[in-house]
């Protein structure tokens, strides 16, 4: 047992933890939010500001008895949501928080972190035809055929970023662009005018990836009833709920770390932790603000979005970074 | 939107949408034929709210009937209470006082706007929009308070009596009303700001779910479903009954068939029932609010009477046929979302799944109305 | 305008002297049109036409551009008989709504369908049809609609007892 490992085991704890509390808080936060968008008041009794909802629901939920449903996959059906809930932690590993702040930093972290975003879509598929459910079955294949589409504009937009930093190590990315926001990966450069328009699509594609409104046909609750998570309750609908959570916060730190400068400061002072979490809480309050705001599009208006105009793009965005990275 | 498909009818599946089903807004059941998220064929199957009401008129008098009438739709009761005592008065010949008649398209016209906000909440929530129905339902929260503070009810309400009224408005009621009408205008922006304008909600609904007039004719739908299609029919203007010629408004048309067409037309119906509530608190008559001339048990002569009105969801008949008796001998409910909804079946042939849905929802369907 | 020609049209059907008005008509009354009082009854023109006249009625209101608000039935328990009462109106500011009815025998009650026609009449039969038992021939799928799948009882009937 060397101390590396005990290093990983503490770092995975963690992970969790983090990734637990954070599900717990963004749930509150998201009903707190949407209630202000709807001129309610929200969750707010249970403690001060109703903080003490979140654990009294996941007690509800991890009390209540999991049921499966008859004739279905059973084995399909209870991996599913283990799945979801387990590559997000897995991604929490190699995410900098800051630069002394990682569990295990990679030189390939980028990649690891899409690897690991990849098997989200098979617990998504696991779960619709495990569950025996013809409702869950049509959300998951919607829902794959979406974070498929999406996985690839960005990815590309990703390769763009790797390449004009010249690293796939988040860290290094990350210190590449300290020093105030002028650095920032999201502002054109010489190499890259196209830096912007980068960000857009990888935001839009976090929001699809993670099954966010107003890309959440996965779930489409008015259509599939509740998509892929139909038949799921108790803790089962607990982990997806948690997966999904902790996905945004990796979508949101991920473009944190690629495109608004990790843990640097605007002004290049105080460099530290306090800034990631700020820019991460600030971009998934800008995902609760779309989800309550926005309807819902439809698959093909989606998959139209994914590969007639973001795929392009991204490609065209990806040829001109290259051809100017020789050229300067 | 949705490009023609080639059918493969020898690998779909049959998809129960309902009777518990979030889209169809109570226990409506569609039996759906699939190809993936293609719909081959779609069966409506109706009758789980069924409860005969049409049978409880002939057991019971015509005063006994009218709380009936508001348990048929309970967002647009009004309507439905006002068709059966124009039926009656119609019938036994009574005359109403100019102010009951006044008042009752008042508060007609506020029920529907009621109605039609809360349609535009649902069917925005239908699209995967949540907040909308919130501002909608506030602003039909200040409807229904003004309803029950003179109807005695917030939606199940028996207001109106055969020659008149059970209530009196009063002076905080006309208030109420006068104070509602800009606050409503400015919402109506507002909704048009955050809805209308929204792209994802226009690429959901324009070009989607044509429904032809010809279409309309054969299905007899009525409504803002016949309006989206390019009809210009609303009995309110076509057969004028009660006091409504006596109203400067229009009657919105789009000639576009489509979700969109549907949804603007109602939308518009807002701004033209507010309209007519104006119009109607600035010329209310003095006077009885109910006739002095009316038999206490109203029988009917015999024969065969017809009454048709323009509630929110359409054209609402009630057919009499009398023997003489206190009782109705055959009492027929023509219900406009039963036409509406007839159309579902052809229409959405072919349709995704989802844009049928939105399509349904913007049929604006009231299940109980619809099985009586 | 529209009232008079639809009027011709279906006297047309009729061979020789028909009842033009409700006094002539008699009870229970002969086929034939007669226009009524529109405010008193809330209709223009009532046509009672034998069952095999109904499609020939239906039809010349198809081609006037009516379209069809109910279809309905009524127990005349004491005369042994049964009515359908099909009631049409059109989408114009020259309103003309237009009753046919027909007659049937209580004990065997067929009638033609009009879906055929007017595809939302589907409905409207297999309604009648749960509640009187009326036979609409040639419907495509007369099953209960809104009473219970395996209903076997007509709950409008005048001799019915639940």
């Amino acid at each position: 047992m060397s101390l590396t490992v005990l290093n990983v085991i503490a770092a995975v704890v963690i992970a969790i933890a983090f990734a637990a509390a954070n599900a717990a808080y963004l749930v509150w936060a998201e009903r707190r939010g949407a209630a202000r968008i709807q001129r309610r008041p929200g969750p707010n009794i249970n403690g001060p500001f109703g903080l003490l909802q979140p654990p009294i629901d996941g007690i509800k939920l991890m009390t209540k008895q999991l049921m499966i449903p008859g004739g279905a996959d059973k084995i399909l059906f209870m991996v599913a949501p283990v799945l979801a809930m387990a590559p997000a932690i897995m991604s929490f590993v190699t995410i900098p928080f800051s630069e002394g702040i990682v569990a295990r930093n990679m030189d390939i972290g980028v990649l690891m972190i899409f690897a690991f975003a990849s098997l989200g879509a098979m617990a998504i598929l696991f779960a619709g035809w495990g569950s025996r459910n013809k409702y869950s079955v049509m959300a998951s294949v919607r829902a794959v055929s979406q974070n498929v589409s999406y996985e690839i504009p960005m990815l590309i937009t990703a390769i763009t970023v790797i390449m004009v930093n010249g690293s796939m190590d988040l860290k290094a990315i990350s210190l590449a662009q300290a020093g105030g926001f002028w650095h920032w990966n999201i502002f054109p450069s010489l190499q890259s005018p196209l830096m912007p328009v980068s960000f857009i699509i990888f935001f839009i594609c976090s929001l699809a990836e993670t099954n966010r409104a107003p890309f959440d046909l996965g779930e489409a609750e008015s259509e599939l009833v509740a998509g892929f998570h139909t038949e799921y309750g108790s803790m089962g609908f607990g982990l997806f709920f948690m997966g999904e959570y902790a996905n945004i916060v990796i979508g949101a730190s991920l473009t944190t770390l690629l495109f608004l400068g990790g843990w640097g400061c605007p002004f290049g002072l105080f460099p530290g932790v306090w800034w990631f979490l700020l820019k991460i809480y600030l971009l998934i309050a800008t995902f609760i603000w779309i989800r309550w705001t926005f309807p819902r599009t439809t698959i093909y208006g989606l998959l139209n979005l994914s590969w007639k105009i973001l795929i392009p793009i991204s490609l065209f965005n990806l040829l001109l970074t290259a051809g100017l990275l020789k050229v300067f | 939107m949705s490009a023609p498909i080639q059918l493969r009818p020898d690998e779909t599946f049959l998809l129960n949408v309902g009777p518990q089903h979030p889209a169809t807004h109570g226990v409506l059941r569609v039996k759906m034929q699939m190809d993936g998220e293609y719909i081959v064929k779609a069966e409506t199957v109706l009758g789980y709210v069924h409860r005969m009401h049409e049978k409880m008129g002939e057991n019971r008098t015509y005063a006994q009937y009218l709380p009936n009438l508001s348990r048929l739709d309970y967002l647009g009761a009004l309507g439905y209470t006002h068709g059966h005592v124009l039926a009656i008065e119609r019938a036994a010949g009574i005359e109403v006082p100019e102010r009951a008649e006044y008042i009752r398209a008042i508060t007609v016209e506020l029920n529907r706007v009621a109605s039609h906000l809360f349609w535009f909440g649902a069917f925005v929530m239908d699209l995967g929009g949540f907040s909308p129905l919130m501002y909608a339902i506030q602003d039909r929260e200040h409807i229904l308070d003004m309803l029950e503070a003179v109807t005695g009810a917030r939606l199940t309400y028996c207001y109106y009596r055969f020659g008149g009224l059970y209530n009196d408005v009063d002076d905080d009621f006309i208030e109420a009303a006068k104070r509602f009408i800009p606050r409503m205008r400015k919402s109506l922006k507002k909704y048009d700001a955050l809805v209308t304008g929204n792209i994802i909600f226009q690429k959901r609904l324009e070009d989607i779910a044509p429904v032809s007039a010809e279409m309309c004719r054969k299905y007899g739908a009525t409504g803002p479903v016949a309006r989206g299609s390019g009809i210009n029919f609303d009995v309110r203007k076509n057969e004028p009954y009660s006091v409504y010629p006596e109203f400067d408004f229009e009657v919105p048309v789009y000639h576009e068939c489509d979700s969109m067409a549907r949804y603007k037309v109602r939308m518009d119906e807002m701004e033209q029932s507010l309209r007519i509530i104006e119009q109607g608190l600035e010329k209310l008559p003095g006077g009885p609010i109910m006739t002095e001339k009316k038999p206490k048990n109203i029988k009917l002569p015999v024969g065969d009477f017809y009454q048709a009105v323009e509630t929110a969801r359409g054209s609402f008949g009630i057919r009499i046929v009398s023997d003489g008796d206190k009782n109705a001998y055959r009492l027929k409910l023509r219900s406009p979302t039963y036409s509406n909804m007839h159309l579902f079946d052809e229409a959405c042939e072919g349709m995704l799944i989802m844009d049928a849905l939105a399509f349904m929802g913007s049929l604006d369907l009231v299940i109980p109305e619809m099985d009586r | 305008m529209i009232l008079e020609t639809t009027q011709q049209a279906l006297q047309a059907l009729f061979a020789g002297a028909v009842p033009a008005n409700e006094a002539e008509a008699g009870a229970p009354r002969d086929n034939g049109v007669i226009l009524r009082d529109y405010q008193k009854h809330g209709y223009h023109l009532d046509a009672q036409v034998a069952a095999n006249q109904l499609l020939a009625a239906v039809t010349i209101l198809d081609q006037g551009g009516f379209f069809i608000e109910s279809i309905t039935g009524v127990d005349w328990i004491k005369e042994n008989q049964m009515e359908v009462i099909y009631d049409f109106s059109r989408y114009d500011f020259d309103p003309c709504r237009v009753v046919i009815r027909t007659r049937v025998p209580r004990d065997t009650p067929v009638v033609p369908t009009i879906s055929t026609i007017y595809a939302g009449a589907n409905w409207h039969e297999r309604e009648t049809h749960d509640f009187f038992g009326i036979k609409f021939e040639g419907h495509p799928h007369l099953v209960p609609l809104l009473l219970p799948e395996d209903a076997d009882f007509h709950p409008l009937l005048k001799d019915f007892k639940a």
